[in-house]
């Protein structure tokens, strides 16, 4: 009974399908591919041309939040809903629990958080002239988030307290904005020109927080609060739906 | 061949791998880790796709779409992990047993 | 700025991805109003959508260019008669089950994930069915399915557990399988809003491949035979009116948007042996789904099997509209179809749910002479087996009906044996069940008192499930708004 057999289907048969029609599926594909036509310009003539008006300097970042802000919108909301459907399967967290302080962590916490932070925040900035924005930066400053995981160190009072609303202050303001603006110039979503910008970097900002908590914890695996998983944990036994026993 | 229409073919070879891994493997983590390498086959697809434009600049849009697909990926995994643990945490194993409640 | 300018019709589409949202987001960073945020929505939604409905009637398609931006470079919203009507079904049943929920969850754990759950369920589905952007279809997608499997894991139970981690691996397979297929058509024809594709070039190798990877990602997702393994456990396991949305609605949401690529897209592509090969995976889904449920042990089972079964219905329209005549005939009978069962099959979950909140069990062989003792369930359940085997009047004869029409005028009689075989196998499904709750049991049998929010619910949705077999000629008159066929 070696680990081989125990990790793959010990039917060969099977496996043998699988390659085949993968196999078969790779090079339908690989063969369209190879046959596309030839790729038009137009969409990207279409974005330089309304850069002007977006209110920001870099494309992807205009993409992103003004032309198919759309997206971006229903996509914070898939990170809230992960970061919601981890709660409610897992109580405790996975890695608080398994994280031991130690002082070299400190150390290098100590030295590394305070550039996290600024180059979080410079990122975030500078996605209106170049590469960056608020996933970016969200990025970096979960990175700061799950080294301060690892280290053990817990979250304070003020931490648990504001983290709901950490999560749900991007969606909040990006649908807020959005609403916003349609009461104003009549759809959903359209900045006024002049303060496309402004508009851009608030819902920007927001996001960032948002995004840099719900990272962490999906990094945790878990809610942070111990008191919530402590009552959590107790009332399992109201569960009504039983179904099948437990085995 | 041109460097983007290797790089949309590198795209489909892995998302064929990570099909194949899909199906055989049993392991749960080795599933979803195969889901994520034939995601990334996806986002290279995209990518070489942006980057077939004449102009200096590849188009936005597929790199947005890149982003928003990462972004989902994200969150599509952390889901599948936590369920992943959880499952392993209540049955011990971390594999789908494969019997259907008659 | 008035009230009026404030609500005006062109908004709605907005509004009515926005709410739930939001209520989503306040009621899990306010807890405590968490029932009066998904009951405010239960209200409030449902009266957008019925004014949305009546605009679009009134005036035809209703098209919003989200930021002002036309296509191809932004995104636009699409809202049609065919539109309204699911986002009517899905408000009338997430409305209705929101009430039950309430009564069914009492225990924390469940109720304080459960409602922002649920909200981001029901705005993913308003954004599903309002989209008219391939990529933005993709990310409503990937919402819906998250939310769901959230959902089904809500239960704690190892059964719940392994469903939801099954589901979650099919529906991510799925999903990417889609985004390959938007990949393609985006590098074929450099545009993902639908309208656009729908005057893409020639027939080129990318759009039959691209109709593949999409037509299979989504059929992975809507459980048709033979992707449909993951779903009875799924819906079996989940708490009942998370088992009543998951048959109801979000099978159909991927179901809604094959439909719309097909008939805006892919349509004159496609060899039409293709529809009938969709067609013959039907009729085994049918089969298939009607046999098991002819052996399930347990209620919650039984259901789950009829919506493998009653799927593969749904899947029966693409070769009953290749021919020309009876086409439209065709997809009328299919929207039917998908209304119609939302209803009924919701009904029938939570009739189970009831049985399970108070007795505490669903195995079939133990639930002698309930009748007697939940007849309000009972009845509930009895209108919707009547649905679901296609009796008049119910919405599920008229559906029947037409297909049966498409399928002989069309010349194409052997789906006329398969849906009267299927109503047959239903009929036996559904009476095996009643056989067993009708039988004279004189003992007591340990029970809980049942809220009536919870009974009324379920009856109240089966009698929608009639209600669609009188008014007819309405529903075919909104699914023609704004010509989408």
């Amino acid at each position: 009974m070696s680990r081989e057999n125990e990790d793959s289907l010990t039917s060969r048969t099977i496996k043998m399908m699988a390659a085949i029609s993968v196999l078969a599926l790779t090079s339908v594909l690989g063969w369209t591919v190879w046959t596309l036509p030839p790729f038009s310009d137009r969409m990207q003539r279409l974005v330089a041309s309304n850069m002007a008006i977006s209110g920001v300097e870099n494309p992807v970042t205009a993409v992103l939040l003004n032309f198919r802000g759309y997206d971006t919108l229903l996509e914070i909301g898939v990170l809230l809903l992960a970061a919601l459907g981890v709660f409610s399967a897992v109580p405790s967290p996975v890695i608080l629990s398994k994280s031991t302080p130690s002082p070299i962590l400190n150390l290098l916490l100590r030295l590394l958080l305070p550039f996290i932070i600024l180059i979080g925040g410079y990122i975030l900035w500078i996605g209106k002239y170049a590469p960056g924005g608020a996933f970016q930066a969200g990025a970096i400053l979960a990175a700061g988030g799950i080294l301060l995981s690892t280290a053990a160190v817990p979250f304070n009072r003020f931490a648990l307290k504001t983290m709901p609303f950490a999560m749900g202050i991007g969606l909040v303001t990006f649908i807020v904005v959005a609403l916003a603006t349609m009461m104003v110039r009549g759809n959903f979503l359209q900045y006024p020109v002049a303060q496309a910008g402004t508009l851009i970097l608030v819902i920007e900002a927001a996001a960032t927080i948002s995004i840099s908590i719900i990272l962490t914890i999906l990094f945790i695996g878990g809610n942070p609060d111990a008191s919530i998983t402590a009552k959590d944990e107790n009332s399992k036994a109201s569960i009504i739906d039983k179904g099948n026993t437990t085995k | 061949m041109t460097i983007s229409l290797l790089y949309a073919l590198v795209g489909v070879v892995l998302l064929g791998i990570g099909l194949y891994s899909l199906v055989i493997y049993s392991h749960l983590v080795k599933k979803i880790l195969a889901l994520n390498v034939a995601g990334s086959g996806v986002f290279l697809f995209l990518v070489a796709t942006a980057a077939q434009t004449t102009g200096p600049v590849p188009d936005p849009v597929p790199h947005a779409m890149v982003l928003t697909g990462i972004v989902v990926a994200v969150s599509a995994t952390a889901l599948a992990l936590a369920l992943a643990c959880r499952i392993h945490q209540v049955t011990g194993t971390a594999r789908l047993t494969e019997n259907e409640p008659e | 700025m008035s009230l009026n300018e404030i609500l005006q019709p062109v908004t709605l589409p907005a509004w009515i991805v926005s709410l739930p949202l939001l209520a989503a987001v306040f009621s899990f960073v306010l807890p405590r109003i968490r029932v009066w945020a998904g009951i405010f929505t239960a209200i409030i939604t449902p009266l957008m959508v019925v004014f949305l409905g009546r605009e679009i009637l009134a005036h035809g398609a209703i098209q919003m260019q989200v930021g002002g931006w036309e296509a191809p470079l932004g995104i636009y919203l699409h809202a049609d008669g065919i539109s309204a009507a699911m986002l009517g079904i899905t408000a009338v049943i997430i409305g209705s089950i929101s009430f039950y929920a309430r009564s069914y969850f009492s225990g924390d754990v469940a109720s304080r994930y459960f409602w922002p759950l649920w909200m981001f369920l029901w705005g993913a589905l308003n954004a599903l069915f309002l989209s008219g952007d391939i990529f933005n279809l993709y990310v409503t997608l990937e919402l819906l399915g998250l939310s769901a499997v959230a959902l089904v894991a809500l239960s704690q139970t190892v059964d719940a557990l392994s469903a939801a981690m099954r589901y979650l691996l099919v529906s991510l397979t799925g999903s990417l399988s889609y985004l390959m297929g938007v990949a393609l058509l985006y590098a074929a024809n450099g545009t993902l809003s639908i309208k656009l594709l729908a005057t893409a070039g020639p027939a080129s190798p990318s759009i039959a491949t691209a109709f593949a990877l999409m037509a299979a990602g989504l059929i992975m997702k809507t459980a048709l035979f033979p992707m449909h393994f993951w779903l009875p456990p799924a819906h079996a396991n989940a708490p009942a009116p998370v088992s009543a949305v998951l048959s109801a609605l979000v099978v159909k949401a991927s179901f809604y948007i094959l439909m719309r690529l097909w008939l805006v897209i892919f349509e004159p592509f496609i060899n039409p042996s293709t529809a009938q090969l969709i067609g013959v995976l039907g009729a085994c889904a049918i089969i298939w789904g009607s046999v098991q449920a002819l052996v399930a042990e347990r209620l919650k089972l039984l259901v789950a099997y009829s919506t493998v079964a009653q799927i593969g219905y749904l899947f029966l329209v693409f070769p009953l509209s290749s021919i020309p005549q009876t086409n439209h005939t065709a997809w009328q009978g299919g929207f039917y179809f998908v209304l119609s069962h939302a209803c009924a099959k919701s009904a029938a979950f939570l009739a189970a749910g009831t049985v399970i909140y108070s007795f505490g069990h669903d195995r079939i062989k133990d639930l002698h002479g309930i009748v007697r003792r939940m007849p309000v369930s009972m009845f509930a359940f009895a209108l919707a087996g009547v649905s679901l085997i296609g009796l008049p009047p119910s919405g599920g004869f008229i559906a029947k009906w037409l297909y049966l029409n498409a399928a002989l005028t069309g010349g194409q009689w052997w789906w006329c044996v398969l849906i009267i075989l299927g109503s047959l196998l239903a009929t036996a499904y559904v009476f095996r069940f009643f056989s067993r709750a009708f039988s004279y049991s004189p003992e007591e049998i340990e029970r809980r008192p049942v809220p009536w929010a919870m009974e009324w619910t379920a009856l109240g949705l089966a009698l929608c499930a009639l209600i669609l077999g009188f008014i007819a000629p309405a529903v075919t008159t909104l699914l023609d708004a704004g010509n989408p066929f």
